[in-house]
Formats: structure tokens, sequence, C-alpha cells
């Protein structure tokens, strides 16, 4: 089966940014996300919320330049105060089209 | 003074509280499992608000019109107090003072609730209208402590070359208070309970009424649990915030007691009052000041607030107040 190559980013943070996360997600031009809640431990353990060590894993597939701009979105905002790690993966899908978004924004 | 004490130990709540902490300290596996524990939460505030506004329904303005505005006014002092401390005794960065405020500022619906079962409990039950005055002194006090954080914050990144960028997450968070658990179902659940009245309280109470007192116990065994998980961080926030945590309810509460009777409340009421503002939150005010004061440690306002306030309102800290509010009623 014909396949393409796309990035997986992977963000595991604090649940308190999933909401902010996944919205510039959208912004920044993935067009889905999938969010898993588990348990864990960082390097620093600044949970701010009652019950300590839930962590959210926030999963997206697209094209390597959305992914470059998510990561450095990612490190920008968010690596400095808060609990929160990024990484890419290469993965294969069927079905490119379906991970590209036409950008909201007018192209430069 | 002894006597009450004691009495207060020996109850439900206290006991079941102390059980989760025991839980804990020997290394049980055991904890309710976290929808359970957020559903429990929502019985008690939903319930909570449907009593407190059958309740309101009978209340008089006159009656409510004092009482309220001395907690409004003790959720504009209490974020200040607490703030001040932070900064200038502990000489703590704005940051983590002002999350600490908003912490000291807001009130923890559980201590309130213990509270007012205590009052029932030693025969001088606080007035009906009260978990009113619960949903006015939820938010002033972390909007203001983030308020003070986002200025002093804006002040440092403008100086640090930076753009001042707290302002616009400080609009997000209000809306996220306002709209959060503890608003939407004590405010929702006091306007259906002064719609629905007295007849309407009478089809739900087998649910509401009933089983409260029990899931009150339930959850306290897990707030233990949860206070707990929290004692091994004690030896990091050092001295001054264990001092902190006892000593800023003991004056929050004493200010409480004190307006309280000064704006006719009962001596149960007062009491309830002083442990409302003697109380931290723990719901409400971390993800808030999370996110729009990052560089605050949750660490510290967290243990304060959940290891050490919470444990002392509910095993000490009411009983107090409420020998307060008998001597100034007297």
């Amino acid at each position: 089966m014909l396949t393409y190559p796309f990035k997986l980013v992977t963000i595991i943070a604090e649940p308190v940014l999933e909401p902010r996360i996944t919205q510039e997600l959208r912004k920044l031009g993935a067009s889905g996300f999938t969010v898993v809640e588990g348990r864990g431990q960082g390097s620093r353990a600044l949970h701010a919320a009652e019950i300590p060590g839930i962590n959210v894993r926030i999963e997206t597939i697209v094209p390597p330049d959305v992914a470059d701009r998510i990561v450095e979105h990612v490190a920008k905002s968010y690596f400095a105060d808060y609990e929160v790690i990024a990484y890419l993966s290469d993965v294969q899908v069927v079905r490119g089209e379906k991970y590209t978004t036409t950008p909201k924004r007018p192209a430069p | 003074m002894f006597d009450i004490l004691k009495a207060n130990l020996l109850s439900p709540i206290p006991l079941a509280f102390a059980l989760g902490i025991f839980a804990r300290l020997v290394k049980s596996e055991f904890s309710l499992p976290k929808d359970i524990y957020s559903a429990l939460s929502i019985y008690l505030l939903f319930a909570l608000g449907l009593k407190g506004g059958v309740e309101l329904s009978h209340a008089t303005f006159e009656a409510i019109v004092a009482p309220a505005g001395v907690t409004l006014l003790l959720g504009c002092i209490t974020p200040i107090t607490a703030f001040a401390v932070m900064r200038y005794v502990g000489r703590f960065n704005a940051s983590d003072s002002a999350g600490m405020a908003a912490h000291y500022g807001s009130v923890s619906a559980v201590t309130f609730i213990a509270a007012q079962q205590f009052m029932q409990r030693v025969g001088a039950p606080a007035e009906g209208f009260m978990p009113t005055l619960l949903t006015l002194l939820e938010s002033p006090g972390i909007h203001i402590a983030l308020f003070i954080g986002a200025v002093q914050r804006n002040k440092a990144l403008a100086a640090a070359g930076g753009e001042a960028a707290a302002h616009d997450s400080l609009k997000a968070v209000l809306h996220e208070v306002l709209t959060g658990r503890t608003m939407i179902l004590l405010v929702g659940g006091l306007v259906v309970g002064c719609s629905m009245g007295e007849s309407g309280w009478k089809s739900v109470s087998p649910f509401f009424d009933s089983g409260f007192k029990g899931a009150l116990t339930l959850f306290l065994l897990e707030m233990g649990v949860v206070a707990g998980d929290r004692l091994g961080d004690l030896k990091k926030v050092g001295p001054f915030l264990f001092g902190f945590g006892v000593l800023m309810p003991l004056v929050h509460g004493t200010l409480g007691v004190t307006l309280g009777t000064w704006a006719g409340l009962s001596a149960g009421g007062a009491a309830v009052l002083g442990a409302m503002a003697a109380s931290a939150s723990y719901i409400a005010a971390p993800p808030a000041v999370r996110l729009t004061l990052p560089d605050a440690n949750p660490t510290y306002s967290l243990t304060a607030a959940l290891a050490i306030t919470f444990p002392f309102n509910i095993l000490a800290g009411i009983p107090i107040y409420y020998n307060l509010a008998q001597r100034f009623a007297a």
C-alpha cells in the first residue's frame, strides 16, 4: 500500500496546559490530535492539581514543517516554567492528504 | 476549650481524614478512584448549593446584606494580608507571594462544610444562607492576588526587555475561575434550590440530604490520602511556610469571626465565616495560578494549603473559631 512520510509530534504536559496547547496545535496547522491521560513523574514534579502525578500525552501527526513549528512554539512558550517534554518521530501514513490543512494565515 | 477540641477530633470527619493520612504514612496503595473522587465532590457541592438555595428563599434581604458585605470585604483583605506576609516577612518573590495569596484569599468548600457540620453537632447551627456567602468568597481573592502578581510580573518582564504577556492569560483565567466546577455547581445549585423551594427540595432530599454526611466522610478519607501525599513536600518548603500555614488561618479566622459577629451572625455563623476566611483554596486557585504566574512554585502553595492549613483547620481550627465566636457573642 502506498504510504507517505509524516511526523508524529508527542507532547507530554501538565493537565492544566491541555486546553491551551491543543488550541495552539490547531492554529499552528495540525488537522487533529489525540489526548491520553496517564500517570507519571518528571524531573520537577511541579503539578498544580490536587491529585499529583497526572500527565497528559498529546499526539498529532503533521507534515515536517508544521512539526518544526509546533516543537519550536512549545519549547519557547512552556519549557522554562512548566513540566513539558516534546519529541518527534517518523511515521508512515496512508491517505497523506488527511494530515495536511490549508494554512489559515495567508502564505508569506 | 480542650473538651471541644477533643469532641471534634473524635467525630467522623477528622477521624476519616486521619485514617487517610495514616494510609499514606504506612505506604498503603489505597486511594479512591479519581472518578469517584470527582463524583463525590460534584455531589457535595451541588447538594450544598441546593440546600443553601432553599434556605436562601426563606432569608430576608436585611438579614443577609451585612454578612454578604463583610464576606466581600474579607475576600478583598485576605489576599492582601497573605501577599504582604509572604513578600515582606517571608521574603518570597512576587510570583510566589501572589500565588500563595490566591490560595489563601479564596476558600476551601470542604473546610466550609466541615465547619457547618461541626456547628450542627455542637448545637449552634450556622445561618442557612451561609453557602451563598461561600460563593461570594470564592473568587475575589483569586482575582486580586493574580492581578497583583500579573502586574508585578509584567513589570519584571518589561524590565527584562521581554513583552508583557501576563495580561492575556489573566483574562482567560478570570473566565476559568468564574465558570469553574465550584462556581457552576454552587451558584447553579443556589439558583435551582432557591427557585424550587421547599417542595422541590423534599423530592430530591432522599438523595441529596440523607447521603450527604456519609459522602462527606468518604470524601474526607480521600482528602487525607491527598494531603498525606504532600507530607513529603513539607521538608522542601521549610519552617517559614509551616508557620505561615498555621498562623495565617488563625489571623484570617479571627478577622472572619470578628467581622461576622459585627455583621450580626450567630456564634455558629460567625465561626463558619471565620473558618471560610481561614481556609485556603486547593481546587480553583492552583490551576489559575499555574496559568497566570507560571514562575510561581506550586509546591509551596499546594503544600501549605493542603498539607498544613487544611488539616489544621479540620483538626483544630474550626473548634478554635467557634470558641472565639462564643467569646465575642458573650
